[in-house]
């Protein structure tokens, strides 16, 4: 096993519910409620040192029980190595600990992950919408159930009128 | 002037005043002030609202998504071939690199080899990508400061190479020459000609820009103490590239995590010590003369091979082939109707583009499609520092800092 998933492994007795190693790439799935525990070791073990936040991402399994997953990802640049951590969030609950007091780089990502998939952040300090518009009603554009060509909010643009066919 | 919690303070203009009874009150508020949709300095359409005190900056609040097209969401009804002209339109000042960036990272995820000489074309386009890049960047921000000329300077030198990759690939901004497991074409020996010539002719254009700022007042005085950051803080926001280098992290990708053809290559990356604006300037001109050593270096290792990795369930059969022979054209058809089947799992990628890490995080189910891809853009995560780096400088350094981030709005949107 990776000397960074075992070294996760010794130090939380519960809580971490998955350990994978793909491609070289390292993750970590934690429960939800250890997260912020766990974020807070991964930055300031001296060991991980991951001073680093690379990007918060988010993934929808509609057919899943816990239906998305939030990914943060991290990099030490100190000792230069990679680490992925993932929660799984239930729909009806859909609120995870915000990590900004950590890394002030996961403000506007998180942003973004709220904006895209309706995932709400514990402690954020300015959660609202980021790219989509602050009155825009329709959802959350990149869950999968929303359809590719929009909800119709496009077709109430007053622009030009229909070419007839 | 003290600034406390309070949006509006009402003072004497000298309480010691005999008179100060009958004086009228000063009433002083903060003026909020929109930047933007439509202003030339934010490099696309970008608002943001300034709070101000005086002409002091005291919290800005950038707007976004004016050029939001749903990337990610795209990506997820087509396959991995098609995305590639997608990514072109991502950072559309150059277009090289993010093809590259997606390129290696699906790569990773189908652990895929790409044949040596493929790799050097690679290097070597990506780097002239990046030389353009600059140029654009250096040209727009002494434009936004006020120096004009620098502008014609560079655009004339780009004017070049954006002509060499119109002969290379038929495009000269949206470029699609990168493709899965290799590249689209190789570089005939005109090109390679025409290349060495403007390696030549490039170091002494470099040292004609900088005369013309670094002996600038208004220039020096404009970037120099601008937009400080400090090391702790720029790791802390995830800033990348020459952002971060300027406040003296040497954190290079094509050093830390060496792919392509960069480990054969022998450059240094330039490593600020102030943070702010000037020693990013210094260090993205000083990449412009690394990213020549790296090319001619590349031209001199190259040898000659295959462009293509060996794979065809995965790789484009060359374009002569498929209008000639049918397997090659069925092999087209099935790669562009179906797309290739990729091992189910997740993976990261990032790459030094010339405005910081360009990440792509790719999942897979397997099939055609990716499931979810996240880009990971440089522009976005810096603007998440921008109020921070410009509270307290004046109106006026807000372009700079805008410049200095070298945003490009299509990759903040995406």
């Amino acid at each position: 096993m990776h000397p960074l998933l075992e070294r996760i492994q010794q130090a939380f007795s519960s809580g971490i519910t998955g350990l994978t190693e793909w491609r070289g790439d390292v993750a970590v799935t934690v429960s939800r409620d250890k997260l912020s525990e766990v974020a807070q070791f991964l930055r300031d073990d001296p060991w991980m040192d991951f001073d680093y936040i690379v990007h918060v991402s988010s993934v929808d399994w509609p057919d899943d029980e816990e239906r998305f997953e939030v990914v943060w990802e991290f990099y030490s640049i100190r000792k230069r190595h990679r680490i992925r951590l993932k929660a799984r969030v239930p729909e009806s609950d859909c609120v995870v600990d915000s990590l900004t007091n950590l890394w002030k780089g996961a403000d506007f990502m998180e942003r973004e992950v709220y904006d895209m998939m309706g995932i709400r952040f514990r402690n954020h300090p300015d959660l609202r919408r980021i790219l989509m518009p602050d009155d825009y009603t329709e959802g959350y554009p990149l869950r999968k159930d929303f359809p590719l060509r929009g909800k119709g909010w496009r077709d109430t643009f007053e622009f030009l009128d229909e070419i007839p066919r | 002037m003290a600034f406390e919690d309070q949006r509006t303070t009402v003072y004497k203009i000298d309480p010691e005043h005999p008179e100060s009874e009958s004086l009228p009150t000063l009433r002083t508020e903060e003026l909020l002030l929109n930047m933007g949709p439509q202003h030339p300095s934010t490099h696309g359409v970008l608002k943001v609202i300034l709070e101000l005190e005086g002409e002091r900056l005291v919290k800005s609040t950038p707007v976004m998504g004016y050029l939001h097209r749903g990337v990610e969401k795209l990506a997820e009804d087509g396959t991995y071939h098609q995305f590639i002209p997608h990514t072109d339109r991502l950072d559309y000042v150059c277009a090289m690199y993010n093809n590259f960036a997606y390129c290696r990272a699906v790569e990773k995820l189908l652990n895929l080899q790409v044949p040596e000489r493929a790799e050097y074309l690679r290097t070597i386009v990506a780097e002239v990508q990046r030389i353009i890049g600059h140029q654009f960047w250096l040209s727009a921000q002494a434009l936004d400061i006020g120096a004009m000329t620098v502008f014609f300077y560079c655009f004339r030198d780009r004017e070049i190479l954006l002509d060499w990759f119109d002969e290379l690939c038929g495009a000269r901004l949206t470029t699609s020459w990168y493709r899965i497991g290799g590249v689209e074409r190789d570089l005939t020996p005109a090109l390679i000609d025409k290349l060495k010539q403007f390696l030549d002719y490039f170091p002494p254009k470099i040292d004609e820009y900088q005369v013309f700022l670094e002996k600038n007042r208004i220039w020096i005085g404009r970037t120099k103490g601008v937009a400080v950051i400090s090391a702790e803080d720029a790791v802390n926001f995830g800033l990348s590239g020459p952002v971060l280098r300027g406040s003296g992290v040497d954190y290079d990708l094509r050093k830390y995590e060496p792919y392509s053809a960069y480990p054969k290559c022998e450059f240094s990356v330039p490593v600020g010590k102030n943070g702010d604006t000037y020693d990013r300037y210094w260090i993205r001109v000083m990449e412009l003369y690394e990213s020549v050593k790296i090319i001619r270096q590349c031209l001199e290792q190259m040898q000659e091979g295959p462009i293509m990795a060996d794979a065809p369930s995965v790789t484009l059969p060359p374009k002569e082939r498929v209008f000639t022979n049918l397997e090659a054209m069925i092999q087209q058809f099935k790669l562009f109707s179906q797309g290739f089947d990729a091992p189910p799992g997740e993976i990261y990628c990032g790459t030094e583009a010339h405005k910081g890490e360009l990440g792509f995080y790719i999942v897979s189910t397997g099939g055609g499609k990716p499931y979810r891809l996240k880009i990971r853009a440089p522009s976005f995560v810096h603007m998440g520092a921008f109020d921070h780096m410009a509270r307290g400088y004046m109106i006026s350094d807000a372009c700079t800092i805008f410049g200095t981030y070298d945003v490009v709005m299509g990759e903040c949107d995406r």
